[in-house]
């Protein structure tokens, strides 16, 4: 058996951290898509935060984490408004349609 | 617990007429006017509290917020900028059927959260301020809702806004690990150079940073962000959000990361270059004069962190010195912007400002003094501005910044002349209505005699952020 360490718990945070980079650049289709890795890079920081923060004995860490989560509420709900809104005025979220502007 | 409360009075007095607006707004019909002005006697009243509050650091709530000249100092500049902005847009914003009552709250909600950022001494109080201000600004850009550019704009914004603040906050829970607290003293003590993952963390945070202040090579938002957007709410981004994010990062480098200033300056004397660089080729080929305004923008933060990369106290005050003086500049190009209109349309082509000077030649004449500032022509201000920073780099003994920085003021005056030359030597397209706006005309009056006599007591401004730094 491996004793599961703060290393452990790091490196999850940090693969997860980077799916959610990945996902960013990679996805062409969709902007609901960059939405998920965006709360993918909330939700690995929450890890590195909680673990942090078991392993030292120190509580701010999980405070942090609560605030971090609300945060994260309010940020989904106002890009998935901005997608809406967007939506009405292309008929189209797809990421390569999104090139009104450039120069 | 009641002097606690006082520290916090301007904030506590800001969220309660948040709340009190966004009453009125329920309830009262068609009550953007009543909203605009109340905003405008807000601001006005804050920058009172603020005056009035004495200037010693005191620190509150296990000293998470700090209230001293220098966050004061920010908040003023923040304010003023703020109810100028506000004020000569107001005509705009009521042509373009912006005039919902959410606007000016949504304004009021960034700069509660700038004020969060600027006096933060904690990394959980920095980062709820920052996305104060970051969710406020996504909702702003995209405020023109039946508009696609401005939707685009909102989505452009979001999307890469969020990124950089995931990676800021990447960056706060590995500084939060490696140091143990989230309490800049605290961190500040346990950071050296051998702290490698704290290193690391600095790295992420000061991405999320010159994400907010529009860096190269985080620039990638700013001119299509800044074309999409209403001018209005342009103005706004080109002024506000810049002065907070500049504050913090001076903040950042005066506490808690004062022992690892040589690993911060190496990344950020090259954001600096690459800033100045970038905004000076890439606007040459501009034709709207927003997205120009941009790539100026970008170049002029260049200039600001050539004065914050020295990291020493006189490079900090040169900065803050040039971006209070490109804050004056700002306010006065944009506020030009408000009185080019033909069939009720504002114009936002360079070319189609040709031959204003023939009729319009007062309006020609403070595009002249706002440009030659801009450009760095001396004796305007902004030609003082960047005497002072690059005074503070050459003490430093950082010569190739200096050379870099002269060479791209000489680069980006080309683009700020090809504008003159359009206004006074083209033969004229369109002819503008006179337009009637008191606001703006006072904006461009007060910007343009600033930036003419400023060279009569330099000493005022430099004087007044000196004192910031005596504790």
């Amino acid at each position: 058996m491996i004793e599961i360490g703060l290393g452990h718990y790091l490196s999850l945070g940090a693969i997860i951290f980077f799916l959610g980079i990945i996902g960013i650049f990679l996805n062409r289709k969709n902007v609901i898509v960059i939405l998920m890795s965006i709360e993918l890079i909330l939700l690995s920081v929450n890890i590195n935060l909680i673990s942090f923060s078991i392993f030292s004995g120190d509580i701010v860490g999980q405070i942090f984490t609560m605030l971090i989560l609300t945060v994260a509420a309010a940020e989904a709900a106002i890009g998935l408004a901005i997608i809406v809104i967007y939506y009405r005025n292309k008929g189209s979220i797809r990421v390569e349609d999104i090139h009104g502007m450039k120069g | 617990m009641i002097n606690n409360l006082n520290i916090l009075l301007p904030e506590i007095f800001l969220s309660l007429s948040i709340f009190t607006f966004l009453m009125i707004g329920v309830f009262v019909k068609k009550s953007f006017n009543l909203i605009f002005n109340l905003t405008s006697l807000i601001l006005i009243l804050a920058i009172a509290m603020i005056l009035n509050s004495p200037s010693y650091e005191e620190k509150i709530f296990l000293d998470s917020f700090t209230r001293d000249s220098f966050s004061n100092y920010f908040k003023i500049l923040i304010l003023i900028s703020s109810l100028f902005v506000l004020n000569s847009s107001k005509n705009f914003i009521t042509e373009n059927k912006l005039d919902k009552f959410e606007y000016p709250i949504i304004i009021l909600l960034s700069i509660l959260g700038m004020f969060f950022m600027v006096s933060s001494n904690d990394l959980i109080l920095f980062y709820l301020g920052l996305e104060l201000q970051s969710l406020s600004l996504y909702i702003l850009a995209s405020i023109d809702r039946d508009n696609l550019r401005s939707s685009e704009a909102g989505i452009k914004y979001f999307v890469l806004s969020a990124l950089s603040s995931g990676l800021l906050l990447y960056g706060c829970s590995l500084l939060y690990g490696f140091t143990g607290s989230t309490n800049f003293d605290l961190i500040s003590n346990e950071l050296d150079q051998e702290n490698i993952g704290a290193v690391f963390a600095m790295v992420f945070i000061l991405v999320g940073l010159a994400f907010k202040i529009s860096a190269v090579p985080f620039h990638m938002w700013t001119p299509d962000v800044y074309e999409g957007a209403p001018t209005s709410i342009t103005n706004y981004f080109a002024v506000v959000p810049k002065v907070a994010g500049l504050a913090l990062l001076i903040k950042f480098m005066l506490i808690p990361f004062s022992n690892i200033l040589l690993e911060w300056q190496t990344i950020i004397v090259f954001i600096s270059i690459a800033s100045m660089i970038l905004g000076a080729t890439a606007a040459i080929v501009q034709k709207n004069i927003k997205r120009l305004l941009a790539y100026s923008s970008i170049s002029h933060i260049g200039y600001a962190l050539a004065g914050v990369a020295t990291g020493a106290i006189s490079g900090y005050e040169s900065a803050i010195v040039y971006i209070s003086i490109y804050v004056i500049m700002n306010i006065g190009a944009f506020s030009c912007l408000y009185l080019l209109k033909k069939d009720g349309q504002y114009k936002e082509n360079i070319s189609e400002l040709s031959g204003i000077s023939k009729k319009h030649p007062l309006l020609a004449i403070s595009f002249l003094i706002i440009l030659f500032s801009l450009a760095g022509v001396p004796p305007l201000g902004g030609f003082f501005a960047k005497f002072y920073v690059f005074t503070a780099v050459l003490e430093q003994k950082m010569y190739s910044l200096a050379i870099i920085g002269l060479l791209t003021t000489v680069i980006s005056a080309f683009y700020y002349l090809k504008i003159i030359k359009t206004i006074y030597f083209d033969d004229s397209v369109i002819t503008f209505e006179t337009v009637k706006n008191k606001t703006a005309q006072v904006s461009i009056f007060l910007s343009c005699s600033i930036l003419l006599t400023f060279f009569l007591y330099p000493s005022i401004l430099s004087n007044l952020v000196n004192s910031l730094f005596i504790s």
